[in-house]
């Protein structure tokens, strides 16, 4: 018995160490990264074009262009990914098809990102033959970002109470005056949240841009969805990996770093706010 | 009254168009991975292609494309992320699930959210700065850039999977197995490892699974930590490149419609199909597992 009562306070102390080396993970990430980088990061250091080699100098066309690409798969994959999980959850009937439908936005999920760079150089580079550019990447970033959309939409609209669906039928409303009226008002704040959450991982996505539009360096900003663009997460790996001197621009790499984080936990943030607002309205 | 029925047509038609569209685009990188990659077929024998291990495309002379190494590479830094991650993973789910009170849960909960939203360039760039020099300085060795180090950051973008998809299924074991089990006078240890997580054993088999799948798929951290030596690696200390981070190197500088550009398809298309083949049984444990609940 007593042997027993030491195997559970050994186990149990196993079971607390990794959550408290999981936590500790976390910290030394956001730790390092909060320390270090803010030294280098200033009003000047967002604002101003890299100088000299990208030894000096800021990281604006970098914010920008992730903003721009994000905007772009913002554009594309939201309304596709909110139809689709309408689809899912209103229209289709639980058969062979929604099976399969389901089927393919689960694998879609498991793709690795940079599968879905050869597919934007294959179709929208060459294929569609937008070049290396703004939109390419948007749209690669889009399609990868569609399977998270679409599932968990479907799961803001599924919370949706059938009454709300029945009651506008009764009163004569055709089904898509229900949906409309009735189903997405409600689900919005899920739809909202869920989509910023999506969003927040296609801005710091690097593989699926390296090839369809992401450039090392350009002196000015993008002026059109056809031309190249300075990205953040890019921007760090080149820093990091690619550059002449390497020891020389650790700190803009660090500053570079905790900006992506920044915007990333920004977004985290604005989901969750708009999760507790949106709650006390509704009364959910 | 005629119109209005065109409309609602219209409109079912529209929503079932976006619905099929992840069918259509599963279908349409399979086939453009496929059309891509056999081209190179034409110029590198299959076995060699499989079999080889020298993967040299712009080898003065005579070419090779063998992704051997490359392959093993992937699946030996996958094997080194999941011997850290699995046991932490689940441990840490079935802390939260088990012993942790409403409030800890939650707060665990959302760190895992956080450490699942960290960029993956970022990790990588962590491997560069922090775990880089610190396994080059514990093992003495000069450069920290190899599959150790790629196994460690795997093994960190594995973990939000791997927890919260355990921590969910040992969290669906009815009270009453556990109930059961401490009337036969089962202590709470004894009961979570006879009981509690052999039961739950077939969410835990898929979230592995799954942050399998991510591991191998990873591009940005092993491109950044692992060195990039295309070489077959014969230890954890040995620097190595993936199938992820050859194709990110590769890309970008190779000539459109050339061997070496068809090769890398190839290599994408395997790549695609070893990570269907890890869904498909997460996939088929799933089905196997609400099968035998209903």
């Amino acid at each position: 018995m007593k042997f027993n009562r030491i195997k559970e306070i050994i186990g149990f102390g196993l079971l607390i160490l990794s959550a408290v080396l999981v936590v500790l993970i976390l910290g030394i990430i956001i730790f390092d990264i909060a320390i270090k980088g803010f030294g280098a990061i200033s009003w000047g250091f967002l604002i101003d074009f890299p100088k000299e080699g990208m030894t000096k100098g800021g990281i604006f066309p970098a914010i920008m262009g992730t903003i721009f690409v994000t905007l772009i798969t913002t554009l594309f994959s939201i309304p596709l990914g909110v139809s689709a999980a309408i689809y899912l959850s209103e229209y289709a009937i639980e058969g062979r098809l929604t099976r399969i439908v389901r089927a393919a936005i689960r694998n879609l999920a498991g793709i690795p990102s940079i599968i879905y760079g050869l597919f934007g150089v294959a179709i929208f580079v060459q294929g569609l033959n937008f070049g290396t550019s703004v939109l390419s990447s948007g749209l690669t970033l889009g399609l990868l970002t569609l399977p998270w959309i679409i599932a968990t939409s479907e799961e803001a609209l599924k919370t949706v109470p059938q009454s709300y669906r029945v009651g506008a039928l009764a009163l004569g409303a055709t089904k898509w005056q229900a949906i409309r009226s009735n189903v997405l008002p409600y689900a919005f704040p899920g739809i909202l949240t869920s989509s910023i959450l999506g969003l927040s991982r296609a801005a710091g996505e690097t593989a699926p841009i390296l090839f369809t539009g992401v450039a090392f360096f350009i002196p000015g900003l993008p002026g059109s969805v056809f031309d190249q663009f300075m990205a953040l997460p890019y921007h760090i790996y080149i820093l990091s990996t690619q550059h002449h001197a390497i020891d020389q621009v650790r700190p803009l790499a660090y500053g570079t770093t905790l900006v992506l984080i920044a915007i990333v936990f920004l977004l985290n943030l604005a989901a969750i706010i708009v999760r507790y607002r949106f709650k006390k309205k509704y009364y959910i | 009254m005629n119109l209005k029925k065109i409309k609602e047509k219209a409109i079912y038609v529209f929503f079932f168009l976006t619905g099929i569209l992840a069918v259509i685009i599963l279908l349409g990188i399979f086939l453009m991975l496929l059309i891509n990659g056999l081209q190179a077929f034409k110029d590198v024998k299959l076995l060699d292609f499989f079999f080889g291990t020298v993967w040299n495309p712009s080898a003065y002379g005579e070419s090779s494309y063998g992704i051997l190494s490359m392959v093993v590479s992937t699946f030996m830094v996958t094997l080194g992320a999941m011997m850290i991650a699995v046991p932490l993973g689940i441990g840490t789910a079935a802390y939260i699930a088990e012993i942790a009170n409403q409030r800890v849960g939650d707060v665990l909960r959302s760190i895992i959210g956080i450490l699942a939203g960290i960029p993956s360039v970022v990790i990588g760039f962590i491997g560069i700065v922090l775990v880089g020099p610190f396994i080059a300085k514990v093992f003495n060795l000069s450069s920290g850039l190899n599959a150790l180090n790629g196994s460690i950051l795997l093994a960190v973008m594995s973990l939000p999977t791997i927890i919260s998809i355990s921590e969910g299924a040992i969290r669906k074991i009815p009270k009453d197995f556990k109930i059961a089990s401490y009337a036969l006078g089962a202590n709470r240890w004894t009961t979570l490892i006879r009981v509690t997580i052999p039961a739950a054993f077939s969410g835990i088999i898929v979230s592995i699974m799954l942050g399998i799948g991510r591991a191998i798929g990873e591009t940005m951290t092993v491109l950044m930590a692992t060195g990039n030596a295309p070489a077959m690696p014969h230890s954890f200390f040995d620097s190595v490149s993936t199938m992820t981070a050859t194709i990110a190197i590769e890309m970008g500088e190779v000539p459109y419609g050339t061997t070496h550009y068809y090769a890398l398809f190839a290599v994408g298309a395997v790549l695609f199909i070893v990570s269907l083949g890890v869904n498909l049984i997460a996939e088929l444990v799933t089905a196997k597992y609400q099968g035998r609940r209903t």
